[in-house]
């Protein structure tokens, strides 16, 4: 177990362009499951891979464990990492692609056989050690570039959006194991993905990166709760939060907090929406409609509301959002501010 | 629930003995439609007439040789003979007790297992050195392919004088450097072992762009993340080489074999034009021995078995390297 640094961390790809890694400052906590979530080409993967040591930075420093390790190359770095397409070794069996990482390193014959069945034990796919990667399904490709990765007990887990090649029902299930197997290994883990259910789900905290800039570090709670800019307000949570331009600010509320008056009584705003067009899905349904009436007439917003309650197209409602459910943003630099005086009308 | 509509009048039609198209109604006038007509079999026909041109120039220039061969092989037809007559396997005896034959059967291995060896591991060297970018990447690609872009008689005469016994430039410059008194330099081309030597250095260097240009498009097939996991997992650079790179190049290093085989047994351009066979038979191959035999020395019968020889024994390769090849071959 290890902890990862980074200070002022930079990587420009072309020299006069913004860079795809801009002055990232982080630290993650002991055993901490720390996420990397952006959408692409936001610079997570980039951030992931210098880390790795598989992409130079143009300037700052990387520390794991205390150790620079900014100029080491990958194998001294006492990494793992899971690649999105989890870059099995074709040619070689599962047992030798989970041993790979032992010969490599040098580790004492006689103690490969039993930390080969450790890790694939661990990840039950001990009866799959002699097939070739080819002949696995991709949830169990996945399992064994994960114990090739745990083979010989890393400092530290990198794991590049390892569940994007899965199909909708096993990436849930998957989910689940990871977060399972990251409980019971206890190694400091990065993990990169574009899906914030996958970060709000699995990560202990989560980064939101664009345009390769750090817009938020904080736990899942935090960055949903208390977007730290419009950005991180309107990638986290979906449909994304409705922002409203006013004078010098920007107000914002989620859809789940846009509700009837009868639901939520005593409404620090409170207006007319008329419903356009409604999604029923299930679990809730989604309402898209317009303000209708005062200084935001016309301002399209979203709702999300329960199944329970029914609503039709065409017709007006009275809808509200109560106090502690609106957010404040500076119109000019888009970040968080206090609380201003909200005036409808 | 399924809705049921009749199928339209002409799909009741019987179809047309004759392979003429049901009349179709275009305006109102009934037009029928020539069998070349109808797309599916102009696309045959086009198929067809694109197809032609290459059957028949493999069945004039190669299929009938070889048959001729064949028939040659069993005859005592000389260059200008009128008649023929059937002599059975005469000719495969006579050859078989020759030493000259034995000798360029011998040569034939010797001249292709080591150039092909020189050639692999060659191009194994290049495609691994020019596979990342550096600068002037092109322009040395460009050099590399040149030996097989030259014409081979061009390549082979100017190697004829950089290996000639009086102007040869290697040996110039061997004793401007005191490594020998002049007129005692090696004669390339002169000596048995020497000139067996010349020779597979020549056509290894005839032979190696080809091989890297095609283990070049091996290894740019290995998904880039493939290195990178090994280089994480602690591989160095010649763990990587060996254990992941090379295996995973094997399958296209077998065609790069399986091709350079072939172009060098059956290959006798450079032999022709540097020794022509000599000394005393000493780098004579057998695609060189049958032209030799069967079109300078005018026995064509005994030429036609002589290259025989060659069929069994490619035939015998093709079909060990394309089982490699498969067996080896990742999903």
């Amino acid at each position: 177990m290890a902890v990862v640094e980074t200070r002022k961390l930079t990587k420009v790809f072309k020299e006069g362009e913004l860079g795809a890694v801009n002055d990232v400052n982080l630290e993650t906590r002991e055993g901490e499951f720390l996420v990397f979530l952006g959408p692409s080409g936001s610079g997570k993967t980039t951030l992931l891979r210098m880390i790795a040591g598989l992409e130079i930075p143009t300037a700052g420093e990387i520390r794991i464990g205390g150790r620079v390790v900014t100029h080491l190359t990958p194998r001294e770095r006492r990494i793992a990492m899971v690649f999105q397409s989890y870059a099995l070794y074709p040619h070689l069996s599962v047992y030798n692609n989970i041993s790979f990482p032992l010969k490599a390193q040098k580790v004492p014959r006689q103690l490969h056989k039993q930390k080969v069945e450790w890790a694939s034990g661990l990840l039950g796919i001990a009866h799959l050690l002699q097939r070739k990667p080819r002949e696995l399904s991709g949830g169990e490709r996945q399992r064994v570039a994960l114990a090739r990765a745990i083979v010989r007990e890393p400092l530290v887990f990198l794991l590049d959006e390892p569940l994007s090649n899965l199909d909708a029902k096993l990436r849930a299930s998957a989910r689940e194991e990871l977060e399972l197997f990251h409980k019971r290994v206890g190694t400091t883990t990065i993990y990169v993905t574009h899906d914030q259910v996958e970060a709000m789900a699995m990560g202990d905290r989560v980064m939101v990166l664009h345009n390769g800039f750090v817009r938020q570090l904080g736990t899942p709670r935090e960055v949903y709760d208390t977007p730290a800019d419009t950005f991180v307000a309107t990638f986290l949570g979906s449909p994304p939060m409705n922002l409203l331009e006013n004078d010098d600010f920007i107000v914002g509320f989620r859809p789940e907090h846009l509700l009837p008056v009868e639901i939520a009584p005593n409404p620090a705003i409170s207006f007319r929406l008329k419903v356009k067009v409604t999604e029923y899905l299930g679990a809730e349904w989604i309402l898209y409609g317009t303000v209708t009436g005062g200084k935001f007439d016309g301002k399209e917003v979203i709702s999300r509301l329960p199944s329970a309650a029914s609503f039709e197209a065409d017709k007006t409602f009275q809808f509200g959002v109560r106090e502690p459910d609106l957010h404040y943003f500076d119109r000019q630099s888009e970040k968080r501010t206090q609380p201003k005086v909200l005036t409808w009308q | 629930m399924a809705i049921k509509t009749d199928p339209p009048a002409s799909a009741k039609l019987p179809p047309d003995p004759a392979g003429v198209q049901p009349p179709r109604h275009e305006e109102g006038i009934a037009v029928t439609v020539p069998w070349h007509r109808t797309p599916e079999n102009r696309a045959t026909l086009l198929g067809i007439a694109m197809f032609t041109p290459a059957v028949l120039f493999i069945a004039v220039l190669i299929g009938v040789p070889f048959v001729l061969a064949f028939v040659y092989a069993f005859t005592d037809v000389k260059v200008g003979s009128i008649e023929s007559h059937y002599v059975g396997l005469e000719n495969f005896r006579s050859i078989l007790q020759s030493p000259s034959f034995k000798k360029a059967l011998v040569n034939s291995f010797i001249f292709t297992i080591i150039s092909q060896v020189l050639v692999i591991v060659g191009a194994t060297i290049l495609s691994v050195a020019l596979k990342d970018r550096f600068r002037g990447r092109g322009f040395v690609r460009f050099l590399i392919l040149l030996p097989w872009v030259a014409p081979i008689s061009l390549g082979a005469i100017g190697w004829k004088w950089i290996l000639d016994s009086l102007y040869s430039v290697i040996n110039w410059v061997l004793v401007v450097l005191h490594f020998y008194k002049p007129y005692s330099a090696p004669m390339w081309l002169g000596e048995p072992h020497l000139a067996m030597a010349s020779v597979i250095l020549v056509h290894t260097w005839r032979l190696l762009p080809f091989s890297t240009v095609i283990m070049l498009a091996g290894l740019t097939a290995i998904p880039k993340d493939i290195p990178e996991a090994a280089e994480v997992d602690g591989a160095g650079f010649w763990r990587t080489l060996f254990q992941i790179t090379i295996p995973m190049m094997l399958p296209i290093i077998m065609v790069a074999v399986l091709f350079g085989i072939i172009f060098t047994f059956t290959d006798m351009t450079v032999v022709y034009v540097l020794t022509a066979g000599g000394p005393y038979d000493s780098t004579q191959v057998l695609p060189s021995l049958a032209f030799f035999t069967g079109i300078l020395a005018g026995d064509l019968s005994q030429g036609a078995a002589i290259s025989l020889f060659l069929v069994p024994i490619m035939v015998a390769v093709t079909y060990v390297m394309l089982r490699l090849a498969h067996k080896s071959e990742i999903a």
